[in-house]
């Protein structure tokens, strides 16, 4: 099995050659414009349809997830806030019992919940209101019924997309033990269905036939690891996950992710040397779908060749769009924002960015905005606290959430990725007023 | 603990943060952890504003809790000063820095700032956003309105002046309400001295105290200041809200009284309401049932307006704001109706199916309620979402104000002829009970469905009277014959029957039944 990616050389490069390989990082402290994990659960809760994510915290984080989730919590919603008052505050014992019932009333009204998250945030976890033993109590009263667990979604530990990870993280544990003697080929983190469904199509085609997926779609379909387990991670933002599964005796298959037509290829390539797929059986597989990849990204080319990008820090998502935006649509990155860089998930990424680029972990947002207003970038990726004062200034921004919310892995979502970069410079061009 | 899907409003420091935001070079300094910083986006985007809103966040992790989070929190509050320069500076703590206790107060004072600081005590899990506005506001005023001064009196002939209190940012309609009032006043030969928080810098706090009285447009905001500006600098204030043609009257009377002017008997020309509503087309809505919830301020106008402008019949008055709830209690005595005080949603998603209304008036929250119920909604008050802060002049108050409630409260009511041709040919493939009605666009009415809803099991609260008795049982053609009666009125019909039958004692409900009990209630 190799770990190094071989990038195919039927592929003529069409940008400059890059190398990233040590580049300097500037690490900052101060304010942070970003989310807390608890957002993770806007997605989460759609892609299990049978857990319930039940936050244990303040009306801040109610408040929180009714403006993040819109308009979806009135489609039968599937999460919901224990709100703490003050009587909650004064006694431990007391919160236990409040707890035990909203949880008694909870499912004593929705029998069709299977997995309950008790969700740790910021308020219970400075009071140490411990949510994993009362799991485990719950869940004693509660088997087989309905599994209850634990994960943090507070902003004190996690930031945006690190919800995702912790709540995989919490469900490792959970994970039947593989009886297989072959290897098995592990995909986690959450994709779209379609992109899913892709995914396993191309896998099938290249004769790995042994594919799960992490999350399931339902909670009883949780997927068997054990020491045969191969893991491709489909997100950036995955250490805890990782981490367990390494804990159940699972490896990590070294990639960069499935961005673009490039990064899908890589990706399913990683995957393919690792279970010993001969390479003409992965051109055949592949080709053809990398193909109509590359000529669905042509016409942003033109959009988006040698426009500068500037990304604030989000979702870990911004050093594989770096990559997949320079490399595949010639876009120029200035500064790499990001919350988090794990330089082992990413080592597949980093040596592909282009010379010269900053990376920032962190971030104090007010000196953060003096270098967008210093290097006046063509777009700037940043979340929607910062987006609409931007575009009042006269700089093109794009709204980095939608990327989590919008199908954007694998060959087929490689244009509509490019688009979401592309539209905002076409609105501006259209609009005369 | 409170099982809680929606929240109608937010934490106190989000009603901080809607007063900070209004003002012009007012900054607030906020303790809290990272990822509180979402309450950013409610301006950005919901309200669509162009500048970040003025709060610095302090954004601590977990490993700052191990070292000194006041030391953190102090050079946020001297990092914040020196780069914004602000005129007076907010400073508190969300509910997780509230936890942490790191006494926000004692460390700005600590600092010594060129410029006040106002410290901010919001408890966080005892209170909430309208709260949290109005005690902010209170305390701006208290720290930067100045002493009361022996004024020289007032030269002859000058106009009367006053200030306009209580608009916000986040504040539903604040933008229209403001000009169109400050219009009215104007029309009155009263002048605005000073508009506040909304668009006020921290030295028109200190111009307060040169106004002849204060007009209070939204109480839930500005009573308490207003309280104390009377307190402080003997200035009356007003209690009319001007919301409806009836109270926007009452209210000019009041504020020329206070302003010392003689209160005309005049027609109000400019407000089309009372013609539209006298026009016979208006007919149809004599005694359509409406049920009302909001906060309080425009809960208890638009019960008014409902039943003395349209003819309406209110079946149900609520408010989440428990802090303004005598008001509502008042009112719903008036109507005849229980007053619902409740922050809980599905409190009042389960008080609107058992009032049955034809039309809801509420907040975003009831527009999801009367959709899944399949009843027309208007919305009237916060909580309220982006297409709610619109690009056209739409005030809710003053003559103008009225003329908006008439479009928007009649729009989700099923046109008038349609109506009629409900009742008439129920058959009809396009305008049959299940279709959506036809200006709200295609589509299929939702049945409710409360068996999934996450419903806290009945209390223990027994209905009033008797334990329920089994309604007869339905014969088919009755079921049928229920069926032929508009889908708007048809709950209606069918409580009224049972009850009809259970009263009698009948076990069986027929066709004569069924016309029984409408000559019976037709009484």
């Amino acid at each position: 099995m190799s770990g190094s990616v071989s990038l195919l050389p039927e592929r003529a490069p069409t940008v400059p050659s890059s190398g990233c390989s040590e580049p300097s990082v500037l690490r900052e402290r101060g304010q942070h414009e970003v989310f807390c994990g608890l957002t993770g659960i806007v997605w989460m809760h759609r892609k299990i349809q049978d857990a319930f994510f039940l936050i244990v915290g303040s009306r801040t984080c109610a408040h929180l997830m009714q403006s993040a989730a819109g308009v979806m919590i009135f489609a039968e919603p599937r999460f919901g806030t224990a709100v703490m008052e003050e009587r909650d505050l004064a006694g431990m014992a007391d919160a236990n019992e409040e707890l035990d019932k909203v949880v008694a009333r909870l499912l004593v009204r929705r029998p069709d919940i299977k997995m309950l998250f008790l969700v740790g945030s910021c308020p219970s976890e400075v009071i140490k209101l411990d949510l994993s033993k009362a799991a485990s109590r719950l869940s004693k009263t509660y088997a087989p019924d309905v599994r209850i667990l634990n994960y943090t979604g507070s902003g004190i530990e996690t930031t945006f997309t690190e919800g995702e990870d912790r709540c995989l993280a919490a469900l490792v544990p959970e994970l039947p033990v593989s009886e297989s003697n072959g290897p098995e080929l592990l995909v986690v983190g959450a994709l779209a269905d379609v992109v899913e469904d892709q995914f396993a199509r191309l896998f099938g085609a290249m004769g790995i036939e042994n594919v799960a997926f992490l999350p399931p779609r339902r909670s009883g379909e949780l997927p068997a690891v054990g020491p045969n387990t191969k893991v491709l991670l489909a997100q950036p933002f995955l250490t805890e996950t990782m981490r367990e599964l390494a804990e159940r005796g699972a490896k990590h298959i070294p990639a960069p992710f499935p961005l673009g037509a490039e990064g899908t290829t890589a990706w399913l390539k990683a995957a393919a040397d690792t279970f010993g797929v001969d390479p003409m059986t992965f051109r055949s597989a592949t080709a053809a779908a990398e193909a109509r990849a590359t000529r669905a990204l042509e016409p942003f080319r033109d959009a988006l060749q040698g426009k500068r990008i500037f990304f604030m820090p989000d979702s870990q998502l911004e050093i594989p769009l770096a990559r997949m935006l320079s490399r595949e649509l010639g876009m120029e990155p200035i500064e790499i924002g990001t919350p988090f860089i794990h330089k082992a998930h990413l080592a597949g990424e980093i040596p592909l960015l282009p010379e010269g680029v900053v990376l920032s972990e962190g971030q104090d947002v007010d000196r953060q905005l003096d270098r967008v207003h210093a290097e006046k970038p063509d777009l700037t990726v940043c979340g929607l606290g910062l987006a609409n004062p931007l575009e009042a200034e006269g700089l093109t921004t794009k709204w980095s959430i939608e990327l989590l919310f919008t199908p954007i892995q694998g060959y087929d979502q490689a244009s509509d990725l490019a688009n979401l970069f592309a539209w905002p410079f076409d609105r501006r061009t259209r609009l005369q007023v | 603990m409170q099982l809680t899907v929606w929240t109608y409003e937010g934490p106190p420091h989000v009603g901080a943060m809607r007063v900070a935001t209004a003002m012009k070079d007012v900054h607030y300094v906020l303790h809290a952890p990272q990822g509180d910083t979402y309450a950013d986006l409610l301006f950005t985007m919901i309200e669509r504003r162009d500048k970040r809103p003025p709060v610095t966040y302090t954004t601590f992790k977990a490993r700052d809790l191990g070292k000194d989070t006041a030391e953190l929190f102090k050079s946020t509050l001297i990092a914040a000063h020196d780069r914004f320069r602000p005129a007076a500076m907010l400073v508190g703590a969300s509910c997780t820095g509230e936890l942490i206790q790191d006494d926000p107060a004692g460390l700005s004072k600590a600092a010594n700032l060129s410029c006040p600081t106002i410290p901010l005590e919001l408890p966080s899990y005892q209170r909430k956003e309208n709260w949290g506005a109005a005690e902010t506001f209170y305390q701006i005023v208290r720290h930067l309105s100045g002493e009361p001064m022996d004024e020289p009196a007032k030269p002859d002939g000058a106009r009367p002046r006053c200030n306009i209190l209580g608009a916000t940012a986040l504040g539903f309609r604040h933008r229209d309400d403001v000009t169109e009032i400050r219009k009215l006043l104007g029309e009155n030969g009263i002048d605005v001295n000073v508009v506040a928080p909304l668009d006020a810098s921290a030295e028109d706090i200190g111009r307060l105290k040169d106004a002849d009285f204060n007009v209070v447009l939204y109480p839930e905001i500005a009573e308490q200041a207003a309280r104390l500006l009377k307190k402080n600098f003997g200035q009356p204030f007003t209690t009319v809200v001007p919301i409806g043609v009836n109270a926007t009257r009452e209210f000019v009377a009041e504020v020329r009284t206070l302003a010392g002017l003689d209160v005309l008997d005049r027609e109000a020309g400019a407000t089309r309401l009372p013609w539209f509503s006298r026009s016979v087309d208006s007919n149809y809505l004599t005694g359509k049932r409406v049920f009302v919830f909001g906060d309080a301020t425009h809960a208890i106008a638009a019960a008014r307006v409902a039943t003395e402008e349209f003819g309406f019949e209110v079946v149900g008055l609520g408010t989440y704001s428990r802090e303004f709830a005598r008001g509502i209690r008042e009112a719903a005595k008036n109507y005849g109706v229980e007053p619902l005080i409740t922050d809980d949603y599905l409190d009042v998603e389960q008080a609107i199916s058992e009032a049955e209304p034809e039309l809801v008036l509420g907040t975003q929250m009831e527009r999801h309620i009367a959709k899944r119920l399949g009843i027309g909604c208007a919305v009237i008050s916060a909580p309220v979402h982006v297409q709610d802060y619109p690009a056209r002049y739409s005030p809710q108050m003053g003559f103008e104000g009225a003329n908006v409630l008439w479009d928007s409260w009649v729009h989700p009511l099923v046109m008038g002829l349609e109506e009629h041709l409900l009742g008439m040919f129920r058959e009809d493939f396009e305008f049959s009970d299940d279709a959506l009605p036809s200006h709200l666009g295609p589509g299929h009415r939702v049945a409710p469905q409360d068996d999934n809803a996450i419903r806290v099991p009945d209390t223990g609260k027994v209905a009033e009277g008797e334990a329920a008795p089994a309604a007869g049982v339905w014969a088919s053609d009755a079921e049928a014959e229920l069926k032929k009666i508009p889908f708007f009125v048809r709950g209606k019909a069918r409580r009224n029957t049972e009850k009809f039958a259970s009263d009698r004692g009948l076990s069986e409900i027929t066709l004569e039944t069924l016309y029984d009990a409408k000559a019976h209630f037709a009484r």
